[in-house]
């Protein structure tokens, strides 16, 4: 079986955090758990400060297995807002990115 | 697998629950009897299956166990803590004897209705307050009506309708649609859209339009996301938009790149505006607002050269010292540019259909219930008859008015307030302690709400447990598209809508028999509007756009003559054009053509105060997992914003020896609280932005403490009282003074 992922366009993560919250109902967890994660960046570049979130994995992902299976997209992909994640094949995803400036592969399984 | 034994129903989310502005399509999963989930709905044009934050903790929400399932009436005194369950017909008698009472010794009018921020909420509260015989609908504390009502005002004065960026939102194949296309740029004008759906508007079409080609350029005093990606970013100094609007139609005007055409054929007014402009060139504006003056010709060059363009703004807009004019001068910018009910542009929102959920003008009200009420209630309308705009624009009450009249007792006593799904002394009143002072005397009050909050716990005799969105029938015409929204459950133990409280308490209270059996009724007779019903809209997936041709669909209405009552070309306003110059305005006592004021507080303004007060303090910046003072208790979401906390710039903090997550006192000449510093070089070196409505649910609820209201709530530096001259717009929220120093272990 084809190994999944989520493909990440972190140019276009504004961090509402839809992610995480729709990551911790889907599974139901409690406080401090979580499979998806979204971190700030602050950079400060010389004309501009830089801001950016950048949604990483966590070891409870799991790729929304019972959703899958029944041909649902994981709970991330679906209520992301700024809709910057995509679920599929990694070798899938690995194409897409050619596509897409600043972007990541998470395949946590 | 268990996943079979659950039903779903499709709603759309507005209020109590999520909490937002909504609109959104939504599934709401159900497991004997319980919601076990709420996921957004893809097949729903509004927001293609997405869900915020707030709204996927709905579940959490709903059966959180501090959440008021029961009525309960007060038995000690007010502040004290101690309740007593009671059924619901001793609540709704209890409430009927004191109403009935107040409104034959001292009149109708001396009882407010009190709403918080713009939810379904606004029609059953007005449909109850009508019933009942008094005028006096309110955002109690809402200084200025800083809250879009300003804004509304502007565009009503000057284009007779509302606009709102084009982002195929009026659609129902949205960005498929071929007669739209992305704005070729999208001003941010101080709004964080990613936050949230401010008035209405899912924050996320921004980048939406982004990834089809729209550009940014973003008028905001801090750093952020939407900065990072615009192509001009104009950091002004917070209280000053007015300037920068009136410096971006000086160079349109004056570099003669307006739309030369629409302007001759559909505007009013111009050579007066021109003629106002010349008093604010960009090096003027320059130093008024910090921006430098090249950057302003830039932003104003590219959004006036590149059509379709659109101008997406945020409540600051209001919070200004003179709200409605610094939104009129915006509202000439895509005037003048003829950025006006084009696709791309700030297209015409009305409601869908026409049918009204939640009436915006006093035109709505009259349709809704009869000139004759409508024209004699205003008489004892409170600030009705300080300020024309306020008696001839929309129903409110005027706040900073009320709250002197509550204080004095003039020209008549305040003696109840019935405050439904509004955190009054936690949330929206500048001034709180002023508010909890006044509003404690009162005689009678009544709390509708789902959780206990610092006003339900200062304030109520009477708490009633109101449902959230996911338990309630309700309907939502808030621009497109038309919706209702479908209980998929029972109220939660014994939690009612507050269609249904109102619809039971009105027919109680009212002077003539009120026509409607059950919410249903009434829901079906405002539908008729649109020529459907609640079970049709339910059938389709709970939403419906429009037919071709009908008004409240785009574009180019103007031309069509779809605006105005009469049928002809133009636009619904006293010269039939957009007005420049604005004969409403005149009418009202007002300057027709717009100017810029300074705040009331500022290093300009006050420069010695400024010297005690070196820091500009903003207030109200947002947090995509709360909605205004809601959601503190809720632990999915909590966790994600645990602590207040104020952006603080690293020079500065520096300087003050304040290192990021230290505990900081904010303070300036009205009060002071504490916030967490986040140290960071997206905060302008001299302001600090803070969010609003905190207060600590785990904390004691009891007065005095009132769950930390009092040492978190940055309302607390706020005043009222600054309102401008037509009675909207105003006050110190987004550009107070202040002073930051750390708090010593």
């Amino acid at each position: 079986m084809a190994r999944n992922g989520l493909l990440i366009e972190y140019e276009y993560c504004t961090g509402c955090h839809a992610c995480e919250v729709a990551c911790k109902q889907e599974h139901n967890f409690s406080e401090g758990m979580c499979g998806i994660r979204v971190d700030e960046l602050v950079t400060v570049g010389p004309d501009k400060v830089q801001v950016d979130f950048v949604p990483i994995t966590t070891r409870f992902c799991d790729l929304c297995v019972e959703r899958t299976l029944v041909q649902e997209v994981p709970a991330c992909v679906k209520h992301c807002q700024a809709s910057c994640i995509l679920y599929g094949p990694v070798t899938e995803l690995v194409k897409e990115m050619e596509k897409r400036p600043r972007s990541s592969i998470f395949a946590p399984k | 697998m268990a996943k079979n034994k659950e039903k779903v129903t499709l709603s759309t989310l507005w209020s109590a629950g999520c909490g937002s502005h909504g609109g959104c399509g939504c599934e709401i999963y159900v497991r004997d009897g319980k919601v076990v989930k709420v996921e957004g709905d893809k097949n729903h044009p509004f927001n293609q299956g997405r869900l915020c934050p707030k709204g996927l903790a709905i579940p959490q929400y709903m059966y959180h166990p501090d959440r008021v399932t029961h009525p309960l009436k007060r038995v000690g005194q007010r502040g004290e803590g101690k309740w007593e369950r009671i059924t619901w017909d001793e609540a709704l008698d209890t409430i009927e004897t004191r109403l009935k009472d107040i409104r034959a010794k001292h009149g109708a009018e001396s009882v407010i209705f009190c709403q918080g921020t713009g939810r379904d909420i606004g029609g059953p509260i007005t449909f109850l307050m009508y019933a009942y015989g008094s005028p006096n609908w309110v955002q109690v504390g809402l200084a200025g009506h800083a809250c879009y009502t300003p804004r509304l005002g502007a565009m009503f004065a000057t284009q007779g309708a509302y606009s709102v960026a084009d982002c195929s939102q009026f659609l129902e194949k949205r960005y498929d649609s071929p007669e739209w296309q992305p704005p070729k740029y999208i001003i941010l004008w101080a709004q964080n859209p990613a936050a949230g759906c401010h008035d209405g508007f899912f924050g996320h079409w921004i980048i939406d339009c982004m990834r089809r080609g729209s550009r940014l350029i973003v008028i905001d005093p801090r750093h952020t996301w939407f900065t990072s990606r615009a192509e001009i970013h104009l950091q002004n100094r917070p209280g000053t938009d007015g300037a920068i609007a009136l410096g971006m139609l000086n160079v349109i005007i004056n570099e003669g790149i307006y739309d030369k055409k629409f302007v001759e054929k559909w505007c009013y007014g111009f050579d007066e505006l021109k003629e106002r402009v010349q008093e604010y060139p960009p090096e003027k504006v320059e130093e008024i607002t910090w921006v430098p003056a090249d950057l302003i010709r830039q932003a104003a060059r590219l959004y006036a050269k590149n059509k379709p363009s659109a101008i997406q703004w945020g409540e600051p807009v209001d919070a200004m010292p003179a709200g409605s004019v610094v939104a009129q001068a915006i509202n000439q910018l895509w005037a003048i540019t003829g950025n006006i009910d084009n696709p791309g542009g700030n297209v015409i929102a009305r409601n869908s259909h026409g049918v009204t959920t939640y009436p915006f003008s006093s035109a709505e009200l009259t349709k809704l219930y009869g000139e004759e009420l409508v024209k004699k209630l205003n008489e004892k309308r409170i600030g009705a008859n300080d300020y024309p705009m306020i008696k001839n624009f929309r129903g409110w009450v005027q706040p900073d008015v009320l709250i002197e009249q509550m204080e004095t007792g003039k020209p008549y006593k305040v003696r109840g307030a019935w405050i439904q799904t509004s955190n009054i002394i936690g949330g929206q009143a500048a001034d709180p302690r002023r508010h909890y002072e006044a509003m404690k005397k009162l005689d009678f009050i009544v709390c509708v709400d789902l959780f206990q909050n610092p006003t339900s716990m200062a304030l109520a005799d009477i708490f009633l447990p109101a449902a959230t969105i996911c338990e309630k029938e309700s309907f939502r015409s808030w621009w497109q598209p038309l919706g209702v929204s479908v209980p998929a459950v029972d109220g939660v133990d014994e939690a009612r809508s507050d269609w249904e409280i109102n619809l039971e308490l009105a027919k109680r209270l009212a002077t003539t028999p009120i026509k409607y059996n059950t919410v249903k009724d009434l829901i079906n007779d405002r539908l008729k509007d649109g020529n459907t019903d609640f079970e049709k809209l339910k059938a389709k997936g709970c939403w419906e756009y429009p037919p071709e041709g009908h008004p409240s669909r785009p574009y180019y209405r103007y031309e069509r003559g779809l605006l105005r009552g009469d049928g002809q070309p133009g636009f619904d306003t006293p010269t039939g054009k957009v007005e420049l110059y604005s004969k409403r305005y005149e009418e009202w006592g007002l300057d027709p053509l717009p100017y810029y004021e300074e705040p009331k507080e500022s290093p300009v303004a006050t420069p010695d105060l400024a010297k005690k007060y070196p820091l500009i303090l903003t207030t109200g910046r947002r947090s995509p997992v709360f909605f205004h003072s809601e959601h503190r208790m809720i632990p999915w979401l909590r966790e994600l914003d645990p602590d207040p906390e104020c952006e603080i710039n690293d020079k500065t903090a520096a300087a003050l020896g304040v290192e990021n997550g230290q505990w900081v006192y904010i303070e300036n000449r009205h009060g002071k609280i504490k916030m967490k510093a986040k140290v960071t070089p997206t905060a302008h070196p001299q302001v600090v932005t803070a969010p609003h409505g905190w207060w600590l649910p785990e904390t004691d609820g009891r007065a005095p403490n009132l769950f930390s209201t009092w040492e978190y709530n940055i309302n607390n530096l706020t005043t009222m009282g600054n309102q401008g001259k037509s009675g909207f717009g105003g006050t110190d929220y987004r550009s107070g003074l202040c002073r930051v120093t750390k708090i010593k272990d």
